[in-house]
């Protein structure tokens, strides 16, 4: 059965990713834009299901690090420098901020530290919104210009799009990549039982430097392409909201799970779009649905369908114990 | 035999609450040393002074020869101190096998040299050998969360064997294990000291299990040394079996 599974998996996947190239080409510009952001908060889930879902660090800060991302990739990209000059500057801020930010981490959990996250994530806010000789304050930065990949222009929705998917899918490698690697494992422990961790030499501090570093990179990521998909941005997109959203879409995905994110932001950002021809009550159904989803599952979709397959491998294991037994029974 | 482990006049004090009050010993290089003595002696606060884990209110702590007082217990973990707990420390979400690689994971190269290398560390042959030693093999691949306590206590022992290391303080390996996989957990002990030349302390109540395992035991009380020698010359102390059954 599992020598069989590997194979659907793989096939089942490279349908996924083919459908998400060709589909939108008959998408209006409207549908390409939601996916584009699609594609764009999945990353900053991703980078959030790292810290929260693997290493277990609590943070109400992830819409700040998308601020900070996109704003990087305002004021380069509006000042004639291309994009991913502006994605490695996003990344390395990001990451040396977040890093700065899991400080607090070593000191306090859970609540604790979310409340610490989320007074970063207000800070955060005031810089934007205060500060604009720097940032535009109110105004914002509008006339975000779109990149030329290998020479092709991206202004037009779809070669953007495919921009946003190319990255989607050059992080998901990143991350898949280091959460299967020993860095995965040491911050799956940091989550289970830190003080067992630190008795097996694992270094618990710069783990939990490095899953707040490369989760706020990440975030950073998206807020680098969120600037030129708009192409204007001021502070209010990356308020509170933005943070309590992206953690949204990692509990519902299903925190701790590599596809989680996918889902999550799939959830957030495409169930009010179909939800719209309720007209009014979109928002309450919306509301009602992940309501419904967490009393049902507190562990998300990927909880629900991970419960089945234990069950089913329980149920496999001990009809192979029948049949020993019985065997044995005969054998006597 | 040269000593492995010198502590020194090892206080702790909680606010007012002396825990351990200037304990001194040493841990011979090979031996397995036992410590008993009642609940609340000490014991544990001792291990966790040693370790790192606590910072002790005075007093030296010497691994062959050097101060390492103050170390942080990643630190130590990797100068080849390990440990055990006396509550359950797995990690219940990764499986047996999982739990080991990791165990082991942190003691070879780099954190850089970690995140670019292979997945396992090249270590699941290692774990899948340690499985076999401690004989989990029909739950490798399962949920260390899914064992039964014995088991896990069987797998928490395993974890600090996976790094290699010289010096091993077992805080109460036999508490709630039952009397077959005790006797299994013992000769797996006694192996890895006679074949890997790996020193032990081992807190246990079981005074059977101590006294057969153990080449010499100390005995606690009120956070001090009561008596320190060969578990027949300790059994027969008078001042050790006041503190165990009062007067």
């Amino acid at each position: 059965m599992s020598a069989f599974a590997k194979p659907l998996k793989i096939a089942l996947g490279l349908i996924v990713i083919a459908a998400l190239i060709v589909i939108p080409m008959n998408f209006n510009r409207y549908g390409l834009f939601i996916l584009s952001q699609w594609a764009v908060m999945a990353i900053a889930a991703m980078g959030l299901n790292l810290t929260l879902g693997y290493a277990g660090q609590v943070s109400l800060a992830q819409g700040a690090f998308v601020g900070i991302g996109a704003y990087a990739a305002a004021m380069m990209t509006t000042h004639g420098w291309p994009l991913p000059a502006a994605i490695v500057v996003a990344i390395a801020l990001s990451f040396a901020v977040g890093w700065v930010l899991g400080y607090p981490a070593l000191r306090v959990q859970h609540h604790y530290l979310a409340f610490v996250t989320l007074a970063f994530s207000t800070l955060a806010f005031l810089v934007f919104r205060n500060e604009s000789w720097l940032t535009g304050g109110i105004y914002g930065i509008s006339n975000i210009p779109r990149p030329h990949i290998f020479g092709i222009p991206t202004s037009k929705p779809l070669p953007f799009y495919y921009v946003c998917l190319g990255s989607l899918a050059i992080v998901s490698l990143a991350v898949w990549w280091l959460i299967r690697s020993p860095w995965g494992r040491a911050f799956m422990a940091l989550r289970e039982n830190p003080l067992r961790a630190q008795s097996l030499g694992v270094d618990t501090r710069r783990y939990t430097l490095m899953a707040f570093a490369i989760g706020s990179a990440l975030g950073g990521v998206a807020g680098a392409l969120y600037a030129p998909l708009t192409q204007y941005i001021d502070p209010v997109p990356f308020n509170l909201s933005l943070s309590l959203d992206l953690l949204m879409m990692v509990i519902v995905g299903g925190a701790g799970f590599f596809l989680g994110p996918f889902l999550g932001a799939m959830i957030a950002v495409l169930l009010p779009e179909w939800l719209r021809f309720t007209e009014g009550y979109y928002l309450m159904l919306y509301a009602i649905a992940v309501m419904g989803l967490l009393i049902w599952s507190p562990t998300g979709i990927l909880g629900i369908l991970d419960r089945y397959l234990a069950e089913r491998r329980t149920k496999a294991a001990s009809t192979l114990r029948a049949v020993a037994k019985s065997r044995l029974e005969t054998v006597q | 035999m040269s000593a492995v482990l010198e502590v020194t006049d090892i206080k702790k004090n909680f606010g007012g609450i002396s825990a351990v009050g200037g304990v001194s010993f040493d841990v011979r290089e090979g031996e397995i040393l036992g410590l008993i003595g009642p609940n609340g002696c000490g014991k544990s606060t001792l291990f966790n002074c040693i370790l790192g884990q606590l910072t002790p209110s005075g007093g030296e702590v010497k691994l062959d020869g050097k101060v390492v007082t103050g170390l942080r217990p990643a630190e130590l973990n990797k100068l080849g101190v390990s440990r055990t707990f006396q509550l359950l420390q797995v990690f219940p979400k990764l499986s047996v096998r999982e739990n080991l690689i990791l165990a082991g994971q942190e003691h070879q190269g780099s954190m850089a040299s970690r995140l670019v290398g292979r997945s396992d560390a090249g270590l699941t042959e290692a774990a899948n050998q340690m499985i076999g030693f401690f004989k989990l093999d029909h739950l490798a691949d399962e949920p260390a969360g899914g064992l039964s306590y014995g088991q896990q206590k069987l797998l928490d022992a395993a974890m600090a064997f996976m790094g290699g290391p010289r010096l091993v303080l077992l805080d109460e390996p036999a508490g709630g294990v039952n009397p077959s996989m005790l006797t299994d957990l013992k000769e797996r002990l006694v192996a890895i000291n006679r074949e890997k030349n790996a020193t032990f302390v081992v807190i246990e109540h079981n005074m059977e299990f101590v006294m057969s395992l153990c080449s010499r035991v100390m005995v606690m009380a009120e956070g001090k040394v009561l008596a320190m020698g060969r578990p027949d010359e300790v059994r027969k102390d008078p001042a050790v079996i006041e503190a165990y059954l009062g007067h």
